[in-house]
C-alpha cells in the first residue's frame, strides 16, 4: 500500500465530478483528497486525486479512470518528480497569553495571520501534505477551534507535463 | 454544414429523424407523459417501427436480444421516472456483457428538474453506474449531435448501452436539424489495431507451447471474429474452451473444443486451464464464476497472453505476461498472417493427457430415469432444432444445462444473461432476438421461476405474432437456489420451493397463445417436434423435471478451478 497522486483531465461537464468520485465508490478505491477546478482552457477541468492502494490497485484505478468517457488524460504524478501544495486555513485560540506563542509558531512554519480578533487567529498555510500535518501536531491540540484544507494539488517537475 | 439538407424541427421530429439516420428498424418502448412528442412523432411515420412491451424492463431486454442476435444495435425509449427505474435491470444485463445499446429516456421539463416534480427521478445519477456513458440533454441544438455521440460511443471500443434523457420541453422546443456525418471527441479514442511488438511476442510463445490453451469469451462474438478464431485454432491445432459468454465462437461439435469452462464448465476445460503452459485468453475477463478463486489458479505456472479491447480487463483478477490492447478481428487478423506456414510442438502428449479427463465423462445423467431429466430435454430440443436455433434463457440450473447440452455451432445464436445474472431475460430477449431474425427458429430455454419474472411480454408477443418456443423446465423449484441450499446450507430449502404455480397451459391460452403439458420421458421429443412444426406459433411447453437434479460439475464459491464437485463423488 502506497500513497498516490493522480492528475485527471477531464471535460468540463455536468456530472464529471460524479462520475469520478462513484468510480470511486463503486469499485472500493479510497480517496484521501480530490480538487478540482477548470484549467486555463475552460472546458476542461484538472482534477488531484490523492489515493492509496497497492500497485495492482494502483493500476486499476488509471485503468478505470481512462476509460471513462469524459476523461481526457491520467497520470500517476508520484511515478516521477512532482510537486505538491495544499492550502490549510486555521483558526487557533490566541488570547493575550497564547498570542505571541502562536505568532511564532505561524512564523516558523511560514504561516501567515489573515484574520484576528480578541482572541483569535487565523493562520493561513502553504505546503505539503506532511507540513500541514506537522503544523497541526506542533500546535497544543486545545488550541484549535477550525481547520479546513484544500486537499493537495500537484504538478510535475520540469518538463513532465500534462496537457491536451 | 451542408445547408441543403438544414430543416427546421422539433426535438421530438429531431429523435426520430436521428433514429432514421441511424436505420433503426425497431424501438422497443413504452409511452408516458413525458415521451408524448416523441411517440406523436413515430406515430406519423414508417421507417422506424415501434414495439410496445407490457414493462419497461422487457423493451430494454428485447433491444438487448435484438443487439445480440444481431450486428445491429438495440433501442429502446422509455418515459421518465418509474419508465427509467423499470429499465435499469436491463441497463445493468446489457452493461455487464457490453451490449451495444441506445436507451432514450424521457425527462421532466427543464424548468421542472430538481423540483421532485410528477414522475421525476435522477436518470442519469440513478443509471450513472451502468451505462457506458449517459447523457443529459439541455438545449436542443446539442440533440442530433449527442444522438450522434450515443450511436458511435454504444458501438465502438468495448461496447456498451447509452442513455440519452431528454426533457419533455426540449421536445417541443425547434431548431435548425442537422445529423453529423462522424464524432470527433478529444477523450474518446478507442484502439483498433494492437502492438506489432506484443503480437510477435504472442506468437513467439504460442509457438514454444508444449501444453496450450485457448481460452476465448464474449469478446470475440462482439467483435464478430469468430472466423478468425476458428482458423486460428485449427491452423495451431490447440485445444480450445469458451467462457458462457463465448459460446458458439468456436464451434461446439469440433474435436478441438473441450466445451464450457468455469463453475458449471466441464472437467476437461477446467483441468486443461489450471495445467497449461501457455494460456491464450481472448475476450474474456477470468472473473468468478471462470476461474473460481485467482490464487488457486496462480499455483500452476504459466504464460498468459491476453487479447481485450479494454485495458482494465487485463491483470484485473490474475496477472498477465503478454498484454495486447485492441479490436479482438484486427489483432486475430495480425497474429494470424505471423502465424501462416509457422510449426508448433509436439502436442501429442498434451492430447493424450486432455483426452483422459474427457473420459470422465462429465456431463453425463442418468438416461433411464422414469422422471423427465432437463439435460435430457435440452439434448432433444438440439436434436429437434437441429442446433440450428437461436436459444435464450434465463437464469439457473436451465442455463447452465442449455449451456452444456445445446452445442452453438455459429455466434450470436446463445443469449443469455452472463454477467449479472438477470431472471426475467429470456423472454423479452427472445422477441428482440426474433424480430431481428425473421423466420429463424427461436427456443427461449426457462425455469418456472424465472419465467414468472417477465411473464408479462406473452401478451407482446401476441400482438406482433412472435412464434416463440418456450421450454419451461418445470421442478418447482428455484433450482440453482435449491441445489445451492442442499450442498451447502444443509438440506434447508429456505423460500426456494414454489407453492401455487400456475397451470401453465391455461396461462398460454390466456394469451392467446398453446401450451403442452409434458410429463413422461418418451413424450418429450413428440412434444419438441410437434411445437417445432407449428411455425407460426408461440407454444409454451411446460416439462414436469426431476426436482431434485443438480447441475454437474460444480465448482463450489471461492474454490479453485480444479475442486470439482462430480456426479460420481454424491
Amino acid at each position: 500500500m502506497s500513497r498516490h497522486i493522480i492528475s485527471v483531465l477531464v471535460e468540463n461537464e455536468a456530472g464529471a465530478l460524479s462520475r469520478i468520485s462513484g468510480l470511486f465508490s463503486a469499485r472500493g478505491y479510497n480517496i484521501e483528497t480530490l480538487t478540482v477546478a477548470p484549467t486555463e482552457d475552460a472546458s476542461m477541468s484538472r482534477m488531484t486525486i490523492v489515493t492509496t492502494g497497492s500497485e495492482d490497485v494502483i493500476e486499476q484505478i488509471t485503468k478505470q479512470l481512462n476509460k471513462l468517457i469524459e476523461v481526457v488524460k491520467v497520470i500517476d504524478l508520484s511515478e516521477a518528480e512532482h510537486i505538491e501544495r495544499e492550502l490549510m486555513l486555521i483558526k487557533v485560540r490566541a488570547g493575550q497569553k497564547e498570542r505571541e506563542d502562536m505568532k511564532r509558531m505561524a512564523d516558523i512554519f511560514r504561516g501567515r495571520i489573515i484574520d484576528v480578533s480578541d482572541n483569535t487567529y487565523t493562520i493561513e498555510l502553504t505546503g505539503d501534505t506532511r507540513k500541514l500535518d506537522a503544523f497541526i501536531q506542533a500546535l497544543d491540540q486545545g488550541a484549535i477551534i477550525e481547520t479546513v484544507r484544500t486537499g493537495a494539488s500537484g504538478i510535475g517537475r520540469g518538463n513532465r507535463v500534462l496537457r491536451v | 454544414m451542408d445547408r441543403a439538407k438544414t430543416t427546421t424541427l422539433t426535438g421530438a421530429e429531431i429523435v426520430v429523424r436521428c433514429l432514421q439516420e441511424e436505420e433503426v428498424e425497431y424501438v422497443f418502448g413504452y409511452p408516458g407523459g413525458a415521451v408524448l412528442f416523441i411517440y406523436d412523432e413515430l406515430f406519423k411515420q414508417d421507417k422506424v417501427k415501434h414495439v410496445l412491451v407490457r414493462h419497461e424492463q422487457g423493451a430494454v431486454h428485447a433491444a438487448d436480444g435484438y443487439s445480440r442476435s444481431s450486428k445491429k444495435i438495440g433501442v429502446c425509449l422509455v418515459t421518465s421516472g418509474p419508465g427509467v427505474t423499470n429499465a435499469v435491470t436491463g441497463i445493468a444485463t446489457a452493461y455487464m456483457d457490453s451490449i451495444p445499446m441506445v436507451v432514450l429516456t424521457g425527462q421532466v421539463p427543464t424548468h421542472a428538474i430538481g423540483l421532485d416534480a410528477f414522475q421525476e427521478c435522477d436518470t442519469v445519477g440513478i443509471t450513472r453506474p451502468c451505462v457506458k456513458h449517459n447523457f443529459l440533454v439541455k438545449n436542443v441544438r446539442d440533440l442530433a449531435s449527442t444522438m450522434k455521440k450515443a450511436f458511435h460511443i454504444a458501438t465502438t471500443g468495448r461496447p456498451g448501452p447509452v442513455l440519452v434523457d431528454i426533457p419533455k420541453d426540449i421536445t417541443t422546443h425547434p431548431c435548425e436539424f442537422h445529423y453529423p456525418e462522424s464524432v470527433q471527441m478529444r477523450s474518446y479514442n478507442p484502439v483498433r489495431k494492437g502492438h506489432a511488438g506484443q503480437i510477435k511476442k504472442a506468437v513467439q510463445l504460442l509457438l514454444e507451447a508444449e501444453r496450450p490453451m485457448v481460452y476465448t469469451g464474449g469478446g470475440v462474438v462482439l467483435s464478430d471474429a469468430s472466423s478468425q478464431l476458428r482458423e486460428l485454432v485449427r491452423s495451431l491445432g490447440f485445444p480450445c474452451t469458451n467462457t458462457l459468454m463465448g459460446l458458439g465462437a468456436y464451434p461446439a461439435t469440433d474435436p478441438q473444443f473441450l466445451g464450457m469452462l468455469g463453475m458449471h464448465g466441464t472437467y476437461e476445460a477446467n483441468m486443461a486451464m489450471q495445467h497449461c503452459d501457455v494460456l491464450l485468453a481472448i475476450g474474456a475477463r477470468f472473473d468468478d464464476r471462470v476461474i473460481g478463486n485467482p490464487a488457486h489458479f496462480a499455483q500452476n505456472p504459466r504464460k498468459i497472453i491476453h487479447i481485450d479491447i479494454d485495458p482494465s480487463s487485463i491483470s484485473k483478477r490474475v496477472k498477465v505476461d503478454v498484454p495486447i490492447v485492441g479490436n479482438i478481428s484486427d489483432v486475430l487478423d495480425d497474429l494470424l498472417k505471423l502465424l501462416k506456414g509457422a510449426r508448433t510442438k509436439d502436442l501429442k502428449a498434451w492430447w493424450k493427457q486432455i483426452d483422459e479427463w474427457r473420459a470422465k465423462d462429465c456431463l453425463r445423467y442418468d438416461r433411464k430415469s422414469a422422471i423427465i431429466k432437463p439435460q435430457f430435454v435440452l439434448e432433444k430440443l438440439y436434436e429437434v432444432t437441429k442446433g440450428e436455433a437461436f436459444v435464450t434463457s434465463d437464469v439457473g440450473q436451465h442455463q447452465m444445462w442449455a449451456a452444456q447440452f445445446y452445442k452453438f455451432n455459429e455466434p450470436r445464436r446463445w443469449i443469455n444473461s452472463g454477467g449479472l445474472g438477470t431472471m426475467g431475460f429470456g423472454l423479452p430477449a427472445a422477441m428482440g432476438v426474433q424480430l431481428a431474425n425473421p423466420g429463424a427458429t427461436v427456443a427461449c430455454v426457462t425455469g418456472e421461476s424465472s419465467i414468472m419474472m417477465c411473464l408479462q411480454e406473452l401478451s407482446t408477443c401476441k400482438q406482433y405474432r412472435l412464434p416463440i418456443k418456450i421450454i419451461n423446465l418445470n421442478n418447482k423449484y428455484m433450482g440453482m437456489v435449491r441445489q445451492w441450499q442442499q450442498f451447502f446450507h444443509g438440506n434447508r430449502y429456505a423460500e426456494s420451493y414454489m407453492d401455487a404455480l400456475p397451470d401453465f397451459v391455461k396461462l398460454a391460452e390466456g394469451y392467446g397463445h398453446s401450451g403442452m403439458l409434458i410429463e413422461q420421458p418418451s413424450d418429450v421429443e413428440p412434444a419438441l417436434k410437434e411445437a417445432f412444426a407449428r411455425k407460426g406459433d408461440l407454444v409454451f411447453l411446460d416439462f414436469i423435471t426431476d426436482q431434485k437434479e443438480n447441475v454437474y460439475p460444480m465448482i463450489p464459491g471461492g474454490k479453485g478451478i480444479t475442486e470439482m464437485i462430480l456426479y460420481e463423488d454424491l
